[in-house]
């Protein structure tokens, strides 16, 4: 009898050719369009169910941004777990572990915890005021980080402990597979979540920008396309690559201008503990007021202006734009040399035309982590909340040396009156 | 079919792989040669080859353990260093481990991504610390400054060129290979890197708290083996079968007494009390301080159970000994958890030992995989219990704020304090 594990081995080493290719995707097309598509031939129905379900997400996109914070919240986390459930499913095919019960116990455990932590990084922060009102918040927020990582160690205990003889090697594939996958998954949807918080055009502008790249890279392509991009992924073209590039960075542009106009978008998303609900009301800042720009001389025959009036924010989305069109699809290289390296043609079937979320959401990875460094060097300083929460843990004496030195670096400034009120 | 042959031998499957069954046999990669050195050998050429191995491993850990002080007596700034190399070492084992098993040598691309990705991960968390530590320093030199501003931009930047080139270096027919090994390097950088630089933290906290958990992992370790050795009749654990449970309790018991009498000894010294911290003037580090309360003796009452154990009605201790019990505790009852994790690790991949570096024992990693978890244990347990967030680091995140908002929370400071009554009347502030 072979060991399972010889066998898996060399299978690991031999070419790709020899993996158990994955059962074709179950057509999950809804009975009524293929009624409606029933007399086109096979390459015009697949365009047309691909576009109208692009619609269709880009239309539910839309209604999710006018339900508010809360709903988009809660759309970031089920995307999440469904992005995490398809790429532990994809391991458990791959490595047929679907014979160790535990292990689909232990990955959806190690999910919790890891969002138990980063949930409470942030929670503590954002809902400062509604957590102080109650006691057992206080306590789990003060020990946070100990009862988090309590928790992870329970689960690498129950991990070591439900170690089998001849199925360590398939074990320990799976465990570094969720933490992987933990890593890309989770870590970014709570970094699009902090996006998020600073203002949803910080969340719209970046997400938009990709599918648009994506689209009109594709449009670009069908129509242009030549010359072939990269080997990895052979439908992708150069001239649909810089075309996408010029039409991302021009939609961004226009799509921020109209953004930064209203206050819903622009200002950071806060929780009114009176209401008990998310308010985005404010004094737009200096991003978001209209500002006079010179145009450079060599543009100025082009387009006829000496000035133009723009939102800084603009600028920003330059950025944003030139990221999501040349290093974004590297996401997408990525997840397609994933895709062939596993031999599945999707990484599920859960949307007709288009494959599962990752396939999808491949390309928005890298988007949410530059979105969020971005933000933390270039735009928002440290989180005045959060500093003072850290202020009031001090010691008094801490406290009090704290006080007076803020107090002579005030008047120092001229920011405070160095008068007897304080 | 032609095709296919020669895609096998282009992956490095050997005919040896599919018939082997045995459990060292033609998997594995590595054949341990002898390592010892040869004076050692000389020295015990006549004794039998169990004893031999057991003088070596004897030897070896005393000298480790020589080692280990003389770099605690050279100060912070080479313990660090040692740390650094520590770090290097095990990722390069791991890696070798990683290389070996999927055949990757040839791809010679995969060890230069992987030596940058741990540059860029390390250059992340030093930037991280050493912006805190070393903060007068950095803001005086210009370049240091800019650097410092825009760390994490500059880091991502770093890690994402790395993966680009990742991108760009897939080949057909070894992407699997190719996955596996990227995969392997994340996987293991999340485990060296993240707990070298906890390691550090907790230096910078005190040497204390370096040496304490570290030498306690070590104690049960070789009070394990020790009790094992004589008393184990009751194995503990299918993963490890040298592991009994008269080991387990026992060394439970001694490393907790052992913990309480090295924080005592410890705890009198302030060079090894006193959070390490760098002098601008002298451009050295320095451990002087004021020992906070935890080092101070304090007057306990002992429970009335153990009254006629000890024939004392009250005890003088350090309050940092009551913490010792904790750490002791983690390090006997968590950490051996890390231990049978890199065991089972060794057994699926069917390996000996990680590597071959030190004679009798193995690899650096053999050494050191139980102190893994111990190093986040400790990180978490001084963040939650004891340390509370740094006044310094407070006061330059304030400096970079808005005047607007400086002043909301010098205000709400200013009350807070007042209500607290440790600030009098507002108009005396």
């Amino acid at each position: 009898e072979v060991d399972l594990e010889e066998r898996l081995h060399e299978v690991d080493l031999r070419s790709d050719l020899d993996i158990p290719d994955v059962p074709p995707p179950t057509d999950s097309t809804p009975e009524i369009l293929k009624r409606a598509l029933s007399g086109l031939s096979a390459r015009w129905k697949n365009w047309w169910i691909r576009g109208i379900l692009s619609l269709a997400m880009i239309f539910g996109f839309f209604l999710i941004i006018y339900l508010g914070s809360f709903m988009l919240m809660l759309l970031v986390l089920s995307i999440q777990v469904k992005c995490y459930h398809e790429i532990i499913t994809i391991g458990y095919r791959v490595y047929h572990s679907y014979d160790l019960p535990w292990f689909r116990s232990l990955s959806w455990y190690f999910l919790l915890c890891v969002n138990y932590f980063f949930y409470g990084e942030t929670v503590a922060d954002y809902f400062a005021t509604f957590v102080q009102r109650r006691e057992q918040l206080q306590f789990l927020i003060r020990y946070h980080r100990f009862i988090s990582f309590a928790l992870y160690l329970t689960g690498f205990c129950m991990f070591v402990l439900s170690l089998v003889k001849k199925h360590y090697r398939l074990q320990f594939y799976m465990f570094a597979w969720t933490h992987v996958t933990l890593l890309i998954t989770v870590t970014q949807s709570h970094l699009v979540i902090q996006n998020l918080f600073e203002g949803m055009i910080w969340f719209l502008v970046p997400i938009s920008s990709v599918i648009c790249n994506d689209i009109t890279a594709y449009i670009f392509g069908f129509f242009f396309g030549r010359t072939p991009l990269i080997k990895l992924s052979p439908k992708k073209t150069w001239e649909g690559f810089i075309g996408g590039f010029f039409s991302t960075v021009v939609f961004g542009f226009i799509f921020s201008y109209f953004l930064a106009q209203h206050q819903y978008f622009v200002c950071p998303v806060e929780y009114n503990s009176e209401t008990n609900r998310f308010v985005t009301e404010c004094e737009p800042s200096e991003l978001f007021q209209m500002k006079k720009y010179s145009v450079p001389p060599l543009l100025q025959a082009v387009l006829g202006w000496e000035t133009v009036n723009m939102y800084p924010f603009q600028m920003h989305s330059f950025a944003l734009s030139t990221f999501a069109s040349l290093i974004g699809p590297f996401g997408g290289f990525f997840a397609s040399g994933f895709k062939r390296a596993f031999k599945i043609k999707d990484f599920a079937d859960t949307i007709p035309g288009h494959g599962g979320i990752m396939d999808r959401f491949d390309c928005q990875y890298l988007m949410a982590t530059f979105v969020h460094v971005y933000i933390t060097s270039f735009i928002r300083g440290p989180n005045p909340s959060k500093l003072l929460k850290q202020l009031l843990i001090l010691q008094p004496e801490q406290q009090l040396s704290v006080y007076k030195t803020l107090k002579s670096h005030l008047v120092e400034k001229g920011i405070l009156q160095p008068s007897l009120r304080g | 079919l032609q095709e296919s042959e020669s895609e096998n031998r282009l992956d490095g499957e050997t005919a040896s792989d599919s018939e082997s069954k045995s459990e060292f046999g033609g998997s594995s990669p590595v054949p341990t040669s002898d390592d010892t050195p040869e004076v050692l050998n000389r020295a015990l050429s006549n004794l039998s080859s169990r004893w031999k191995n057991w003088w070596v491993r004897g030897i070896l850990t005393l000298a480790m353990i020589t080692f280990f002080f003389i770099i605690i007596y050279l100060g912070p700034m080479v313990l660090m260093t040692i740390v650094m190399c520590v770090q290097i070492k095990c990722f390069h084992e791991i890696i070798t481990i990683g290389y070996n098993v999927y055949h990757s040598y040839d791809l010679p691309w995969f060890r230069t991504l992987s030596w940058y990705f741990l540059l860029c991960v390390n250059y992340f968390f030093y930037g991280e610390t050493v912006t805190d530590y070393f903060f007068t320093l950095v803001q005086r030199e210009e370049p240091l400054r800019i650097l410092s501003r825009y760390h994490r931009f500059i880091s991502f930047a770093l890690y994402l060129t790395g993966f680009c080139m990742f991108v760009l270096s897939l080949v057909k027919k070894h992407y699997r290979l190719q996955f596996y090994m990227f995969g392997w390097t994340h996987v293991t950088l999340l485990i060296v890197v993240t707990q070298s630089h906890l390691i550090i933290h907790n230096l910078f906290e005190g040497m204390i708290w370096f040496i304490v958990p570290i030498s306690c992992v070590i104690c049960n370790d070789i009070m394990a083996y020790m009790f094992g050795f004589f008393f184990g009749r009751t194995p503990l654990i299918k993963l490890s079968p040298k592991k009994t449970w008269e080991g387990f309790i026992g060394g439970f018991f001694s490393t907790v007494l052992f913990g309480l009498l090295l924080s005592y000894v410890m705890s009198g010294y302030r060079c090894f009390t006193c959070p390490v911290e760098f002098n601008n003037d002298t451009n050295s580090f320095t451990v002087d301080c004021e020992p906070s309360e935890l080092f101070q003796l304090q007057e306990y009452n002992i429970p009335v159970g153990l009254h006629s154990v000890l024939g004392w009605k009250t005890v003088r201790m350090y309050p940092f000994q009551i913490h010792s019990i904790a750490l002791s505790t983690f390090a006997s009852l968590i950490g051996p958890f890390g231990g049978f994790f890199a065991s089972g690790f060794k057994r699926a991949f069917k390996i000996k030992d990680f590597a071959n570096t030190i004679p009798g024992h193995g690899g650096i990693m053999d050494r050191f995989d139980c102190q893994y978890l111990m190093a986040t244990f400790v990180n978490v347990y001084i963040a939650s219990f004891i340390r509370g967030p740094n006044p310094s680091k407070l006061i330059q995140q304030f400096l970079t704020l808005r005047p607007e908002q400086q002043l909301h929370i010098f205000n709400t400071l200013k009350a807070h304090l007042v209500d607290r009554g440790v600030l009098g009347s507002p108009e005396e502030a």
